[in-house]
């Protein structure tokens, strides 16, 4: 009888870990979100949005120059990565089994595992080496190889979904393969697709680490692709480590500003990957 | 009109498909050759050495790279330590605990820690986790547990133990969702087995649940384990930065990220460079074979 009780103790004990667990998570996660919040909200003003920055000394300023180039940036990044993963995508859904898809699907989940650092500094020897200068285009480059394995994973998951009745109907009619793949299948499917494109640009959005030697950044506004390009999360960076209150100030709203962003985009995606889920599922 | 038959068309399209899978593979070899090209004046010259010499002193030229991978190894193995346990019952909580709708949005809290770019963390790491680790946590083991050398020294609240809390709550998403799709693999009678014979719920979780589990349950702790080992932007933020290999928790350190982050822009001599590449493509396979084992566990796993 004894022993009964001893594992109904045990029991509920473990079901405490399991909960406190689960918090000792979620309470970090609320108390950044409230710090970036609270901080943020604090330095944020339209001036932060449409102005650029002041020279040491002098408060005010804002962070229009980062906040374009990051946009500018990814969306560069973007340009190169969505053809290309998309087409691997499509490549993999289709030629399930050849041997370069396996190939290939090894080659992108060991990609995705590479640290970003790794890939600045490959994009660095690539790209700012032979050009003799950081560039928006390398930065851009750098974002693109990292967004790549992203893409091609999420678009091969998502054309596998789509069921092979569609796909032989479309050849029954006569048509040639590349029409089904085309105007059948990535036509259906174009709105899923673009949702691992924003996931993946809002993993790319948040990077700093590839960007610090190749897009650098500087304090003016640019829109050269072949000049270093300020960005907002090398801006954070650079203002975060440097010993001025003001500086750390800007910060916390670029911070607020990057979190907003990239939380929105990520659970807009993941609000419509999880309901497609749901009803291929189903 | 002249219309090539279909077959020629599809031929096209396979060619073209076939030739950008072939790019992409090729950017991963030429990442491999690129850092190989351009460590080599590294490699040449220091060879196996590197690993073992532990004075990193740039002005001088002197460059040997064990604080960094004593950095690295430290902060990756703490930071796994931590996670882990935690990660696992959080999937527990997730797949056996909560009632659907509820674990959806636990799972989406969890996965929103993920999307949280490293540079926040870090912003949040200085001016919150630092001071706190200075002020309570350092104090607290020094006073408590100080008869363990590791808990000795003086804390300045950047440093190993600062940077290794950041990582791992940075890699539980990670090791969490891994196990949660590994738990969600159980089938129900298995369960239902253990109940049926009269166990508790955590008997029948031991049981029926981690047991079967234990494989996956690796290789997701390996997967946790590479993004820790690369994660740059938080921990070079958080460690110090000082090529020091110190017995103390509370020490300031270095990792081989963040002496890449940190030193890249500024190197002047080419050995210099070629010795921060050298450290990247040590790095990159430290990196890669992590992954490469976690693959080969989920797919001897998949296969049973």
């Amino acid at each position: 009888m004894k022993y009964k009780y001893y594992r109904k103790f045990k029991n509920f004990i473990f079901a405490l870990l399991v909960v406190f667990s689960a918090l000792s998570v979620i309470i970090p996660l609320f108390m950044i979100l409230k710090f970036v919040f609270t901080q943020g909200m604090n330095s944020l003003s339209l001036d932060f949005f449409t102005k650029l920055p002041k020279p040491v000394g002098e408060t005010g300023g804002g962070m229009k120059h980062a906040i374009l180039g990051t946009i500018y940036i990814v969306l560069l990044g973007a340009a190169m990565a969505i053809p290309i993963g998309v087409s691997c995508g499509i490549y993999l859904s289709e030629f399930r089994k050849s041997k370069l898809a396996k190939t290939l699907r090894l080659c992108v989940d060991l990609m995705a595992g590479i640290p970003s650092i790794v890939i600045g500094i490959f994009t660095y020897l690539m790209i700012v080496v032979p050009l003799k200068s950081f560039s928006a285009l390398a930065g851009g480059i750098a974002l693109g190889i990292i967004m790549l394995p992203i893409i091609i994973k999420t678009s091969e998951e998502i054309l596998k979904l789509v069921p092979a009745h569609i796909r032989e109907a479309g050849l029954a009619l006569g048509l040639p393969r590349w029409k089904v793949i085309l105007f059948i299948i990535l036509k259906g499917e174009i709105s899923n697709l673009l949702t691992g494109i924003i996931l993946s640009i809002s993993r790319a959005s948040g990077e700093t680490a590839p960007l610090l030697f190749t897009a650098f950044g500087n304090m003016y506004l640019s829109y050269e692709l072949k000049e270093p390009m300020a960005s907002l999360p090398v801006q954070i960076y650079t203002y975060a480590i440097s010993p001025f209150k003001d500086w750390q100030q800007q910060a916390w709203a670029g911070a607020f500003v990057l979190v907003t962003i990239i939380l929105t985009m990520n659970l807009f995606a993941r609000f419509v990957l999880s309901r497609l889920n749901d009803k291929k599922g189903n | 009109m002249s219309k090539i038959n279909s077959k020629t068309q599809d031929a096209i399209l396979f060619y073209i498909l076939r030739f950008i899978a072939v790019v992409v593979i090729s950017i991963l070899i030429l990442i491999i050759f690129e850092l190989v090209k351009a460590a080599l004046p590294a490699i040449n010259l220091s060879g196996l050495k590197f690993f073992i010499s532990r004075d990193w002193n740039p002005v001088e030229d002197q460059f040997g790279a064990l604080p960094f991978i004593f950095g690295t190894l430290v902060t990756s193995f703490l930071a796994v330590l931590f996670a882990t346990p935690v990660s696992i019952l959080i999937a527990l909580f997730i797949t056996e605990y909560l009632p659907k709708k509820l674990s959806k949005i636990i799972a989406i809290l969890i996965e929103m820690v993920a999307a949280i770019p490293s540079i926040v963390f870090g912003l949040w790491g200085i001016f919150y986790l630092a001071p706190f680790v200075k002020e309570t946590l350092a104090p607290f083991l020094k006073t408590h547990l100080s008869f363990i050398p590791i808990f000795n020294g003086p804390s300045f609240g950047i440093g190993i133990l600062t940077a290794s809390i950041i990582l791992s709550i940075m890699i539980v998403p990670t090791i969490s969702s891994v196990c949660r799709s590994i738990f969600e693999l159980i089938p129900r009678q298995q369960k239902e087995a253990s109940f049926a014979l009269g166990s508790t719920k955590l008997e029948m979780i031991s049981i029926s649940v981690i047991k079967p589990s234990i494989s996956g349950i690796s290789s997701a702790i390996i997967l946790g384990l590479g993004r820790a080992l690369g994660e740059t932007m938080a921990v070079t933020m958080l460690i110090g930065n000082s090529p020091i290999i110190s017995s103390s928790l509370f020490s300031p350190a270095a990792t081989m990220a963040s002496v890449m982050a940190n030193e890249y822009t500024d190197a002047n001599s080419p050995l210099h460079i070629a010795s921060l590449c050298y450290i990247a493509l040590i790095l990159f396979f430290i990196t890669f074979s992590s992954n490469l084992l976690a693959k080969f566990i989920v797919k001897k796993v998949s296969r049973t």
